[in-house]
């Protein structure tokens, strides 16, 4: 038996198979985290069947619910009974579900667990819907009328249901219509007229405190700000009327135990009746939350609504630390491996560079806020921004330093990449280009560099994988959990280093563990996180792409 | 030409090299040592005339110090960590290892073409162009121009000049070669060092490169190292046999591989040697 299997393992088998078995379960781990983020994360923007019930539990006052089961588990009566219900303790085990009942402003809270056991006649009326609002969350109930201006509208009240709705969602999409022009004149041309204000206020004081404020000067300032001022009362003016003609317009919902609420139109995002949807409806509910999803600013504390801004953060520092970190380590490693003598000091710069790589990030994120924030940005406002002071422009966390720290943190794996590919560089290749009389420059910046380049990809490529991912230097060096605008808009200077970022790897922390509403966040938390993870794919396929290409350029010669 | 030459070489013997003017040498080599350490003397007290215009050959068994040899009149040495050098070496009348020689300018006149080819990743064109450009000259007439003048002159034109926007790796080992030799005519050096430029290569990219050194000998003087004892008599007009660092024998190729004064020479050349 023994000799069998000295034999076997002699053949090398098992540790083939050993081998195997270890790549297959990473493999399995590896797709079996993805597929419980796709599963989780995609499943939340699926219009689920609203159903209605009559809940009778023993000690409760009867009542009505309407919402979704998200979820059911079954509980042992024992604890139950602990908790103050009395139940029958000869029963073992009950089944308990979680429905999401919204309404937030009628129960307090919108999601509750209840005994199935003492649900009855539940059903899934047609006439149920689901109204998604800009505040209080998702509100379930039926229609009962449509309020248009001051009165309800007669010539509405006599139709049927289906109509009803009908005519509701054609408002709707008016009001929607008016709200977006709304929100764009208060993001585009308010923010700007506001900014120019501010820049305005700034220059003033900038001449102020360099003495040279005469009272020509102080008049043109304050014709320009009569200017701004004029502008502004007029954008008011027209947000004004808009207001107005969506103002007046609401819709009288039926919710849970008859009570009824009065919904103004402007504050629904989207209404749909889910038990009604047929399966392209449903798609196409399904689609819209998820454009939603993607494209949006977040609501309610960030339980609600997109993460634009932290996926347009996160690129934006990526790209930032990117253009940061690449000619960095590239100067570093050219002049360790082409221009230093090698020896005991270059080999202690390589162990250091190798040993950078190995601290913990949060220490980056320390020194990044104590040396690129308090000291150099402190410094920079000094010098540049004077006129803003006390308010500090760059002496506070933002896009830049966090794209610095994390330039910091990358650059090791940028220069030992580099490194690596100088050293695989043909001597000959070198040769040829010196013996043609370029100097030792021209050569690394003619002919080494560009056959470099797709390690340096590489290097890129590790160093995106790594700070696309970080969060917790940050925390320290610029992320913030609601930025008010883009780092890059149409307001002048137009890219905002100096400003704070959203990022979905904090979203991800901020959302499933600073939120209140936990039940609301935890669908969101697996989204964020399967498209942190995305993004994190599309960048590095992204330079991924662009090194093959090099190489097939710069095609090595030791063939 | 080649006759004509040999005719030269016959009549006057070995006395003719000590009889040429200044004007007629390229290359003066005196007292050269070379180490590429402490230990590593590679170069013994070498002392050489090369004249102009001419094709030298430079033979003799591996290590024998030929190739360092011909990479100490480019200062390619000086590339290697730990290498010094010791005597002088002029060519035209100046010391290449003054200390106020532009490297960069002496390797542009004295241009070198390996032994293994070694184009740059980059298109046949921009391959050739190369030298141009390193020197500031980037007008595309005259590129053009220079382009084809050295690929014609490196018999490569005709091959090539549909491709010329190919990446330069995808030519052929002799072509590469070819290549090669046609970006170090380009800068127009003066003096050209081939280190057994076709020693990677076929029989008939052997052959091809053998006749262009044939045809560039009217302009260029050509350094050759060789391990091929019959390229070496056919495309050189003088030969230099070294051993061990040292020179053993320098005469014109004739004599040299017919009736060496030397018996280490003769070993070698009958192939008695070693």
């Amino acid at each position: 038996m023994r000799r069998k299997f000295n034999k076997w393992s002699r053949t090398g088998t098992p540790w083939i198979w050993l081998n195997a078995g270890a790549v297959a379960i990473s493999i399995i781990m590896v797709l079996g985290l993805l597929g419980v983020l796709t599963v989780n994360g995609l499943r939340h923007f699926w219009p689920n069947e609203v159903s209605q019930g009559s809940y009778l539990a023993p000690g409760f006052e009867p009542t009505e619910l309407i919402g979704e089961v998200i979820r059911t588990e079954w509980v042992a009566a024992e604890v139950l009974i602990a908790s103050g219900l009395s139940l029958d303790p000869g029963q073992e085990l009950y089944r308990r579900d979680l429905w999401k009942l919204g309404n937030r402003d009628l129960n307090g809270i919108d999601f509750a667990w209840v005994l199935s056991d003492f649900v009855v006649e539940v059903s899934t009326p047609e006439r149920v819907a689901a109204f998604e609002r800009k505040q209080g969350g998702v509100f379930y109930g039926a229609i009962s009328s449509l309020i248009l201006g001051e009165d309800i509208d007669p010539s509405i009240a006599p139709f049927d249901d289906q109509s009803l709705w009908t005519q509701f969602q054609l408002r709707l999409n008016e009001v929607r219509n008016l709200d977006k022009q709304i929100r764009s004149i208060q993001s585009e041309q308010l923010a700007r007229a506001t900014s120019d204000l501010e820049r305005l206020r700034l220059r003033e004081r900038a001449a102020m405190l360099d003495g040279e404020l005469s009272p020509t000067l102080t008049q043109q300032f304050s014709a320009q700000r009569l200017e701004i001022q004029v502008e502004l009362a007029s954008l008011q003016h027209q947000l004004n009327q808009l207001y107005a003609q969506i103002e007046g317009d609401s819709v009288l919902v039926r919710a849970s135990n008859d009570v009824e609420v009065l919904i103004p139109l402007a504050e629904i995002v989207r209404a749909y009746q889910p038990n009604n949807l047929s399966l392209t409806g449903k798609l196409s509910v399904y689609s819209q939350r998820l454009w939603e999803f993607l494209t949006t600013q977040p609501r309610e504390g960030n339980t609600e609504g997109g993460v634009s801004p932290a996926i347009f953060g996160t690129v934006v520092m990526v790209l930032l630390m990117s253009l940061f970190v690449t000619p960095f380590g590239v100067i570093a490693a050219v002049y360790l491996r082409e221009y230093a003598k090698q020896g005991m000091t270059t080999r202690i710069i390589r162990v250091a560079v190798n040993n950078l790589a190995g601290v913990p990030s949060i220490v980056y994120g320390v020194f990044g806020l104590g040396f690129f924030v308090y000291l150099i940005g402190g410094e920079i406002d000094q010098l540049f921004y004077a006129e803003a002071l006390p308010a500090p422009t760059f002496g506070t966390p933002g896009l830049l330093w966090a794209a610095l720290t994390l330039a910091l943190l990358t650059v090791p794996v940028v220069i030992v990449a580099t490194e690596e590919g100088l050293m695989r560089i043909p001597r000959s290749v070198r040769e040829g280009s010196l013996a043609l009389g370029a100097t030792k420059f021209e050569t690394i910046w003619r002919i080494v560099l560009p056959m470099v380049s797709p390690a340096m990809m590489t290097g890129l490529i590790l160093a995106i994988a790594r700070a696309a991912g970080e969060v917790a230097p940050l925390m320290l060096v610029g992320v913030v959990k609601l930025a008010p605008s883009l780092p890059v808009n149409g307001i002048y200077p137009y890219v905002h280093l100096d400003q704070q970022f959203m990022h979905l790897g904090f979203h991800i922390y901020d959302v499933g563990f600073q939120s209140p509403n936990i039940e609301a966040a935890r669908p969101l938390v697996f989204a964020t996180a399967l498209l942190l993870v995305s993004v994190i794919a599309i960048l590095n396929l992204t330079a991924a792409v662009l090194r093959d290409r090099l190489r097939e350029t710069y095609r090595s010669l030791d063939v | 030409m080649i006759e004509n030459i040999e005719r030269d070489s016959q009549g006057e013997g070995s006395s003719a090299i000590e009889a040429k003017t200044e004007s007629d040498t390229c290359i003066d080599i005196e007292k050269l040592n070379l180490y590429y350490s402490k230990d590593i003397h590679a170069l013994r007290d070498i002392t050489l005339s090369i004249p102009r215009n001419k094709v030298t050959a430079f033979i003799g068994p591996s290590g024998c110090g030929k190739s360092s040899l011909l990479r100490c009149f480019n200062r390619m040495n000086d590339l290697i960590d730990d290498c010094h050098i010791k005597g002088k070496v002029r060519i035209y009348d100046h010391d290449i290892y003054e200390k106020r020689i532009d490297v960069a300018d002496l390797r542009r006149r004295v241009g070198m073409v390996f032994q293994k080819p070694n184009p740059f990743p980059k298109s046949v064109y921009e391959n050739v162009a190369y030298g141009l450009r390193i020197q500031g000259i980037n007008s595309r007439r005259i590129l053009d121009e220079v382009v084809e003048d050295a690929l014609r002159a490196a018999a490569l034109w005709d091959e090539v000049k549909d491709r010329l926007d190919d990446n330069a790796l995808e030519l052929s080992g002799g072509q590469q070669q070819r290549l090669v030799i046609a970006r170090t005519i380009a800068v127009e050096p003066d003096v050209l060092l081939l280190d057994e430029p076709a020693s990677s290569l076929d029989p008939i990219s052997t052959l091809r490169i053998e006749e262009l050194i044939s045809e560039l000998r009217a302009n260029y003087s050509i350094l050759i190292v060789t391990h091929n004892m019959q390229q070496a008599a056919r495309v050189s007009d003088f030969a230099a046999f070294m051993d061990m660092g040292r020179l053993v024998e320098f005469d014109s190729t004739n004599i040299l591989f017919t009736n060496p004064s030397e018996r280490q020479t003769e070993d070698y050349i009958t192939g008695r040697y070693g």
